[in-house]
């Protein structure tokens, strides 16, 4: 999907929702889902999802009377409230599009500490850890049940 | 009848390959038909940024979700558990998590011991060695000495604690509960030409590295070595019978969508718990008009899933977050019954350890862990890589109103009536779920975790598909006989996990194949007299 599929008053009601729900952050350095990169991603990925998009963003301009972004700080955060407590399966599914998008962001990721790249190929290392953590196990008798 | 083979296969999953494999050294012509394609490591999730948002979308674990050529529809609105599988060269195996536990031998004489269900026809010691030839083959990761079990030696060290195991294994040391590292159909060394696992994290949508072990690349390099031919997208339609109640072939659809009749001298449905009642109850004939291999009307009847449910929370210390397989350890404590408890039968303890970042933040903000505008970082990054989970697999015991039957109105989209699935949790399993989810509260709390929480059933968790086609000694309590064979048509056999008898507390693959590996060798024992 592209941004073709929604119409420019939608596209501008996404970018105030999901920087609401994500906003940039100062103090970890990292910026809101309404990023331009980000929100780039989120628009391309909605793909298979279009008709719970679309129902979330009909529900959210119900919500608002119209356009979400044309309304005050206070009241966009009353309706993004309702938003979140009434929208049901459509607003999880666009929530979902918004988060996993956001977290694969290379800035996003960096601010957590994590390698932008994908698992494969390099992987990861995880620790063998203390297998004596194992010996009062080891030492209980056989108990599965013996069946004659 | 030039293109008639000795045996034909349908489905190329966990017990095809299995059963593939082991009759291929009788040098029969054995061909097996697999809905899907092959699939390439290069295409898997886990190679790119949006690993994470394909399960969402082509590795959903739901065919309905998912919805790839390869995959068929299925009615489960009427069941609080959905169905997940996988429709390619080694079908679900492509997507399980590759926990390994066998059943134990108590699993086979339920009645015997608890009054409940029904003994199996065999025991474990008859499958035993197929455990130990399937662990071979598989190449399974593991230690020796779990005194939850009896003896056995997995032919790779088990995969590492890390920090969520080491932490797990505290707790349950503090609590004296048993754990011990499963039994992985991962690759922790260099085995059989595949590599070792690196810890992707993401494995359950398929292994990028090849560590896990689905049949596509454990049996099926070998199977065709040795003459096995696999076709893929073929889809079968019906089982034909022929006018002396013996089963001639199968009618497919294949690539190309074209209606092709396959003869064969003997038919093995490996099509799993849904799969195979479905292609047998759409077999009906006017011999057999309630379905083929169906005298006893079982067909379909006595699904059973394994309820899961998870209790998580977050700890202080640092956990493996998205490293590593998720599946590290598992705990039988309460595997077995103790009617005190207030049930029979028991459960095991999964613990998970992997979770991708996104999708912690998905699961964080849908329960409101995470908040919307304000707030939001730093209630996620209080909550990211400190997760502790605890799954469980509870029995779930026959009842034969849950059950597989063919939709009157869902079909695929070669006109196949859709599976449609009617299914409750029992009392019984309930009862346990109670105590289960207790007892992982305990354990979390042991870890001091907080925001702990419950997921009761796991939705998504269809994966077990098992009892719709049971095995028995008698023929109008169960549809296959104690070696695979039906007991209406005797040149039919199914292998997959329709034939359980009952579902055991743990996760069924090793089982299932084991009991492929016994029912080709005892097909390979009886060749000359095998219709007997």
């Amino acid at each position: 999907m592209n941004d073709q599929t929604l119409t420019q008053s939608q596209i501008a009601d996404l970018r105030c929702l999901a920087g609401m729900i994500i906003p940039a952050s100062a103090k970890h350095g990292v910026p809101g889902a309404d990023d331009d990169v980000i929100f780039a991603d989120i628009v391309n990925s909605i793909g298979r999802d279009r008709d719970h998009v679309l129902a979330a963003l009909a529900k959210l301009q119900t919500l608002a009377g119209g356009a979400f972004g044309a309304l005050d700080a206070a009241r966009r955060s009353e309706v993004a409230a309702r938003l979140r407590a009434e929208g049901g399966r459509p607003v999880s599914v666009l929530s979902r599009i918004i988060l996993l998008c956001y977290y694969r962001d290379d800035r996003v990721m960096v601010s957590l500490g994590l390698e932008v790249r994908p698992p494969f190929p390099k992987g990861h290392v995880v620790e063998q850890g203390d297998w004596s953590l194992l010996d009062p196990v080891r030492n209980r008798s056989p108990f599965w049940r013996q069946v004659s | 009848m030039k293109d008639k083979v000795d045996v034909l296969i349908i489905g190329s999953g966990a017990s095809g390959a299995a059963v593939a494999w082991s009759l291929a050294e009788t040098r029969m012509r054995i061909l097996c038909l697999e809905q899907g394609d092959w699939m390439k490591q290069s295409d898997y999730p886990s190679n790119g940024r949006d690993y994470e948002a394909r399960v969402f979308s082509d590795y959903a674990t739901s065919p309905n979700i998912r919805q790839r050529p390869s995959d068929y529809p299925i009615n489960d609105d009427n069941s609080p558990i959905k169905v997940v599988n996988f429709n390619a060269v080694g079908g679900s195996t492509v997507m399980y998590t590759a926990h390994y536990p066998r059943l134990h031998p108590s699993d086979f004489r339920v009645r015997t011991l608890d009054d409940v269900a029904d003994d199996w026809p065999i025991d474990y010691a008859t499958l035993e060695p197929f455990f130990a030839e399937n662990d071979r083959m598989t190449g399974v990761s593991g230690l020796a000495g779990d005194p939850a079990y009896p003896s056995h030696e997995p032919p790779m060290p088990p995969l590492p604690l890390g920090n969520t195991g080491a932490k797990i294994a505290k707790t349950m040391n503090e609590l004296g509960w048993h754990w011990w590292p499963s039994d992985s159909a991962i690759a922790t060394t260099e085995y059989d030409g595949r590599a070792p696992c690196i810890n992707l994290g993401h494995c359950t949508p398929a292994c990028a590295q090849g560590a896990k072990a689905s049949t596509d690349i454990t049996y099926w390099p070998h199977a065709i070595r040795a003459g096995v031919e696999l076709r893929t997208h073929c889809r079968v339609r019906e089982i034909i019978t022929g006018e002396d109640g013996m089963a001639t072939g199968a009618v497919y659809y294949d690539a190309d969508g074209v209606e092709k009749f396959q003869p064969a001298e003997v038919v093995i449905m490996a099509c799993n718990g849904v799969g195979t009642p479905r292609l047998l109850l759409h077999s009906a004939s006017g011999r057999f008009p309630n379905g083929l291999a169906n005298s006893s009307g079982l067909v379909g009847k006595n699904l059973m899933f394994h309820p899961w449910a998870h209790v998580v929370g977050y700890v202080d210390e640092p956990m493996d977050g998205h490293r590593g397989p998720p599946l590290c350890l598992w705990s039988q404590e309460f595997y077995e019954t103790d009617r005190s408890r207030g049930f029979v039968r028991g459960f095991n303890f999964q613990f998970n350890r992997t979770i991708g970042i996104g999708t912690e933040a998905v699961n964080a903000e849908a329960i409101g862990l995470v908040p919307w505008g304000e707030g939001h970082h730093d209630a996620f990054r209080g909550l990211v890589g400190h997760r502790m989970s605890v799954g469980i697999c509870t029995e779930d015991l026959p009842e034969e109103h849950n059950r597989v039957t063919l939709d009157p109105v869902l079909k695929d989209c070669h006109g196949i009536p859709a599976p449609r699935i009617d299914y409750t949790i029992g009392a019984n399993t309930d009862r346990m779920l109670d105590f289960a989810l207790d007892g992982g509260r305990e354990i979390l709390a042991a870890a001091g975790a907080r925001h702990v929480h419950t997921v009761r059933p796991v939705v998504y968790g269809g994966w077990h598909l098992l009892g719709t086609a049971r095995m028995g000694n008698d023929p109008e309590r169960s549809v296959v006989n104690s070696w695979g064979r039906s007991h209406d048509v005797k040149n039919l056999f199914i292998v997959d996990g329709s034939i359980f008898v009952t579902s055991g507390g743990v996760n069924p693959t090793s089982t299932i194949q084991a009991l492929a590996l016994y029912i080709a060798d005892s097909i390979k024992q009886r060749l000359a007299t095998l219709f007997d």
